[in-house]
């Protein structure tokens, strides 16, 4: 498929769902944001022929829109794993030895942050805090949280996606000590 | 004992649904301000309950609405800022995913009150969960007739949207927080003029945390009195904590402001993992960390302040004594640079050359006058910056350098030594 064909296909999907997106908001530019989100969400990562079909979609300059998609980092720039290992090491999970599970995951993986596993199944980063930091270590995969990891627990999970393929039971909610205050 | 208020019902499996909080005295709040109170008399009463935002500045609520102009005909927007990413903050979260309809309950009550008809909560893009309880909480919100048209047969209407944040944690500033909403890149802009009078989309804007929200829909449900009677006069209200770090006991703890911090890390917290406590965050990182001889300081705005430190988002983060405060230092040096907006030069060069500087000493590359080199650093971007991500930074590691010294000092001799006897 040329990009031309495929910039086509793009600018149907996009279209109606971003037009829905501006309902929300004064201006288009404001609708650039979710718009990058929702072409990542459909075609896994976002790059330059995208920027173009958002930016004709919302008639606003190119620019706009790569300016956006470079500027804040969860929006991918090029294809990722399946999926995608976020270990925070920032303070709270430095202080339960994140590093140690950094380090492993590496040796295991055989891939560095920043990198994908050969069989694209895992792409691994270190990220700033995530929100569980009294559960710590922790890391997400995707969208799902894992929390009081081990080493032991990375395996398993690690092992358990490598033969199914598929995301072990979801850890849901945070802060799981409402009981805390006496 | 604490009754609690922000967390009474978060161990429930349907917490987070409107039937629940409507059972337990959910929307209440909203009905007697919109029946009983004017939306002048709403800022008011909130100036009465002596609010202070809990996002980290710790600004009066009541007086932040109020600078609002009154008779204007621009359109007012309202923002929730929930683009918690402070480390060692997590209670936004854990109030989004288990209890999201007291965030929005008080989000109507602050947008009748400065007279929005839009309003907008902009949650970081790492929180999927948060997203999805707020979306659906919304939503039962809108069937309920608490949000949308003539909310409750009156004719205020109101419609409240989510923006996502793409994980740049400059956003939870508030000038770069509106900037994205608008659709730029996260940089903070100049005030004045201040959000309140020209904010997003150059409008009337007011921009609080997730928990202020949340707490103003019990001030409307249970009365100031009640509100003012809990903790320091001058900071009331319930707190969540959050602790982290090498303590036996992490998590949230919903308390009044004005306990120790000793306190705090050993009752509430079970004390050190190893040994005792080396220092303590108070804030969030960018609160400068306190020595274990200072932990008998009152976790309120005034007292950590003459501690020359801050209570910020209430996020403490424990170091016992295995903690090495030149790798911690590191660590959250690195975290600012790299979150650097790159709009100021003080912040975003001089933090890289700090981060660079302090993971030379770390991996005992130091040199003899890195620290002095540290201090001119923290000298040059604290006050310097264009907002308050550089200076928590420097603030942040002059605090590490005060205290902590002789731990640099071993690390950089040790080299010292080293390289003599490799001669």
């Amino acid at each position: 498929m040329t990009i031309e064909t495929s910039k086509q296909n793009m600018l149907k999907d996009l279209t109606e769902p971003i037009a829905e997106i501006c309902k929300r908001y004064p201006t288009r530019r404001s609708a650039i944001m979710p718009a990058l989100y929702l072409a990542q969400e459909k075609y896994g990562f976002i790059d330059q022929p995208m920027y173009q079909v958002i930016s004709k979609i919302l008639d606003v300059p190119e620019i706009w829109v790569y300016e956006l998609a470079s500027f804040y980092t969860l929006y991918q720039r090029k294809a990722i794993g399946k999926y995608h290992l976020q270990l925070c090491t920032n303070v709270p999970c430095m202080l339960r030895d994140a590093y140690d599970l950094v380090e492993h995951v590496q040796t295991k993986l055989g891939i560095k942050p920043g990198e994908t596993s050969k069989n694209g199944l895992f792409t691994l980063t270190t990220v700033e805090c995530i929100g569980s930091c009294d559960v710590a270590p922790a890391m997400m995969i995707n969208q799902t949280y894992y929390t009081k990891l081990s080493k032991q627990k990375i395996d398993q999970i690690l092992d358990q996606l490598s033969e199914t393929k598929a995301l072990p039971q979801k850890e849901t909610l945070s802060g799981k000590k409402p009981g805390a205050v006496s | 004992m604490n009754e609690l208020v922000l967390m009474k019902n978060f161990a429930h499996p349907d917490s987070n649904y409107i039937h629940y909080y409507e059972k337990n005295g959910g929307y209440q709040g909203l009905k007697i301000a919109l029946k009983d109170f004017s939306s002048d008399q709403v800022i008011d009463y909130i100036k009465t309950s002596k609010l202070r935002g809990r996002g980290g500045a710790g600004f009066p609520t009541g007086l932040k609405w109020s600078f609002v102009p009154k008779d204007d005909h621009k359109p007012h927007y309202l923002c929730c800022n929930a683009d918690e990413g402070e480390p060692g903050t997590f209670k936004d979260r854990a109030l989004m995913e288990h209890d999201p309809h007291q965030v929005i309950e008080g989000m109507i009550i602050a947008a009748y009150a400065i007279k929005a008809r839009v309003a907008y909560i902009y949650i970081r893009g790492e929180y999927g969960l948060s997203i999805e309880k707020i979306s659906q909480a919304i939503s039962e919100a809108y069937d309920q007739s608490y949000l949308g048209k003539n909310i409750l047969g009156s004719d205020f209407s109101l419609d409240i949207y989510v923006h996502i944040g793409a994980g740049a944690y400059i956003c939870g500033e508030e000038t770069a927080l509106l900037e994205s909403i608008e659709g730029r890149r996260g940089q903070p802009k100049l005030k004045p003029p201040f959000p309140a009078v020209a904010g997003l989309y150059e409008c009337p804007t007011v921009i609080n945390n997730v928990e202020t929200f949340a707490c103003v829909a019990h001030i409307f449900a249970r009365g100031v009195d009640w509100f003012t009677a809990i903790g320091p006069e001058d900071a009331p209200g319930p707190r969540l904590f959050g602790l982290s770090g090498q303590l036996k006991n992490p998590g949230i703890y919903e308390l009044p402001m004005g306990l120790s911090l000793g306190e705090l890390v050993n009752e509430y917290g079970g004390g050190a993992l190893v040994g005792d406590f080396k220092a303590v965050i108070p804030g969030g990182v960018s609160a400068p960390m306190i020595p274990l001889a200072g932990l008998d300081v009152k976790m309120n705005f005034a007292d950590l302040a003459a501690a020359d430190s801050m209570l910020g988002s209430a996020a403490v983060i424990a170091l016992d004594e295995t903690a090495s405060i030149p790798a911690v230092a590191r660590r959250i040096t690195e975290f600012f640079s790299h979150e650097s907006c790159g709009k100021c030069a003080p912040c975003r060069e001089g933090l890289d050359w700090a981060r660079k500087i302090l993971m030379r000493i770390e991996s005992g590359d130091g040199l003899p006058g890195d620290l002095a080199q540290l201090e001119v650093l923290c000298g040059g971007i604290f006050g310097n910056s264009f907002c308050a991500l550089g200076d928590g930074a420097a603030w942040a590691l002059r605090a590490t350098l005060k205290h902590f010294r002789h731990e640099y000092d071993a690390l950089i001799t040790v080299k010292n030594i080293n390289r003599k006897g490799s001669w």
